[in-house]
């Protein structure tokens, strides 16, 4: 399972899941928009609530009409890439969420990262580091203590977390279901006599947990997105 | 599949999951920067152009709607106008009617009365016709009673007497005249 061993485009099992992740939505969205009627079909509808969930409840929402649409590629994207990519950690025969391995969770997150200094710089030039470091308000010796914390959580910390939300979420989640799964593969195959019953609690768990997870796959994808929007927000905002 | 994780993963037991393996980064990239450019460059911009296209045609049928609407506002104006034209005309006929129903029962009352007049007229005249003639006959009648009345009072004949003859004629033409005051009386 494993491609072009070695060189830096070395193709594992994780790397094919996100490919077929990137098919797959490419797939989905060319013929779910193939011919857009001005009254939507099923398959239409569908597409256009996910679209729309994206762009009037997290883009306008946040962002107003204005910047909500100059960032709506990349606020879609994310959604949508992350959503798909979390999914993959249930669906039977893949068991292995996209965003499970650090590189999306650090790349998107990085992106975001460029994407709201950028935003702010370019609306608020000069006074944007300004407004971030030494928030306006504040008496000027408690900048001795205000510019570092501010300092580290927003430029340090910030895109930290953005990043191991995601992942760890998604790590755990994964390490729970090969939990319950090898458990109960061995209680029914490999465990003498009535010890193969623990297999049903552990099925079910599992189940459970896939539910749970299926949450968890739409949650984080929302909060991922979500989070990115407020960083733009605060980046855009006159006053902080 | 899940013991090829598994071995996988034993297999590399120091690599440390928060540190990015090269090939993860780049097919990270490569697959953002795709779907980042499908969605930027064609799904969003398909999906846009239709959302316009359709707030275009709502407005549109709210538009329609309100010039139906004015349309048949309109419509009920003139058709109420023309009703109260209707009953304005109506009125006027009625009114036409009426008047003329009072002027031709003037008309017939006027030609009742005069008619009545005329019937009263004739009347009087034939009955003045008759006093008159009864008023001649009785003339004469009366003048030789009276002489022969008188013949008879005074024991010898009158008749041939100049002065008698003058005396009769004396006493008629006064019992005339007499008459003749007291007639306008007598006619009302």
């Amino acid at each position: 399972m494993v491609f072009f061993g070695g060189t830096p485009f070395e193709l594992n099992r994780i790397m094919l899941i996100r490919i077929l992740v990137a098919v797959v939505i490419i797939l989905i969205f060319t013929l779910g928009t193939r011919r857009m009627k001005v009254v939507p079909g099923r398959g239409q509808s569908l597409i256009e609530v996910g679209l729309d969930f994206v762009r009037v409840g997290i883009a306008e929402d946040l962002l107003g009409k204005k910047d909500g649409k100059r960032f709506l590629p990349i606020l879609t994207t994310f959604f949508f890439m992350i959503i798909a990519m979390n999914f993959t950690g249930v669906v039977p025969g893949l068991n292995l969420a996209g965003t499970a391995v650090i590189g999306v969770p650090l790349l998107l997150a990085a992106i975001a990262y460029v994407t709201w200094i950028y935003a702010g710089l370019r609306k608020h030039p000069g006074k944007f580091l300004r407004n971030a470091l030494f928030p306006p308000g504040v008496p000027w010796p408690l900048y001795i203590i205000v510019t570092p914390i501010e300092f580290i959580s927003t430029f340090l910390v910030r895109p930290v977390t953005h990043t191991l939300r995601l992942l760890m979420n998604m790590i755990v989640g994964h390490l729970l279901l090969v939990l319950f799964f090898l458990a109960t593969s061995f209680f029914f195959f490999e465990a003498p006599g009535l010890y193969k019953l623990f297999g049903i609690g552990t099925l079910a768990f599992a189940f459970a947990f896939t539910l749970l997870e299926l949450l968890v796959i739409v949650l984080q994808a929302y909060v991922f997105t979500i989070l990115t929007a407020v960083y733009l927000q605060l980046a855009l905002a006159d006053e902080h | 599949m899940l013991p090829t994780i598994l071995s996988a993963a034993a297999a590399e037991p120091a690599h440390n999951p928060l540190i990015p393996s090269v090939p993860d980064l780049i097919w990270s990239f490569v697959i953002f920067v795709v779907l980042f450019i499908f969605f930027w460059k064609k799904i969003l911009p398909n999906v846009q152009k239709n959302l316009d296209k359709r707030s275009e045609l709502i407005e549109g049928g709210i538009k329609k709607a309100e010039n139906a609407q004015a349309e048949a506002a309109a419509a009920l104006e003139k058709y109420n106008e023309q009703l109260a034209e209707a009953r304005a005309e109506a009125a006027k006929i009625r009114d036409q009617a009426r008047q003329d129903g009072t002027k031709i029962l003037n008309e017939l009352k006027e030609q009742a009365s005069a008619e009545a007049a005329r019937i009263t007229i004739n009347a009087q005249a034939t009955i003045e016709a008759e006093r008159q003639s009864a008023l001649v006959s009785l003339r004469s009648e009366v003048g030789s009673l009276a002489i022969d009345l008188a013949s008879g009072v005074i024991g010898q004949s009158l008749s041939d007497d100049k002065n008698a003859a003058n005396l009769v004629d004396q006493f008629l033409a006064d019992l005339e005249h007499s008459e003749k005051t007291a007639k306008p009386e007598s006619v009302n």
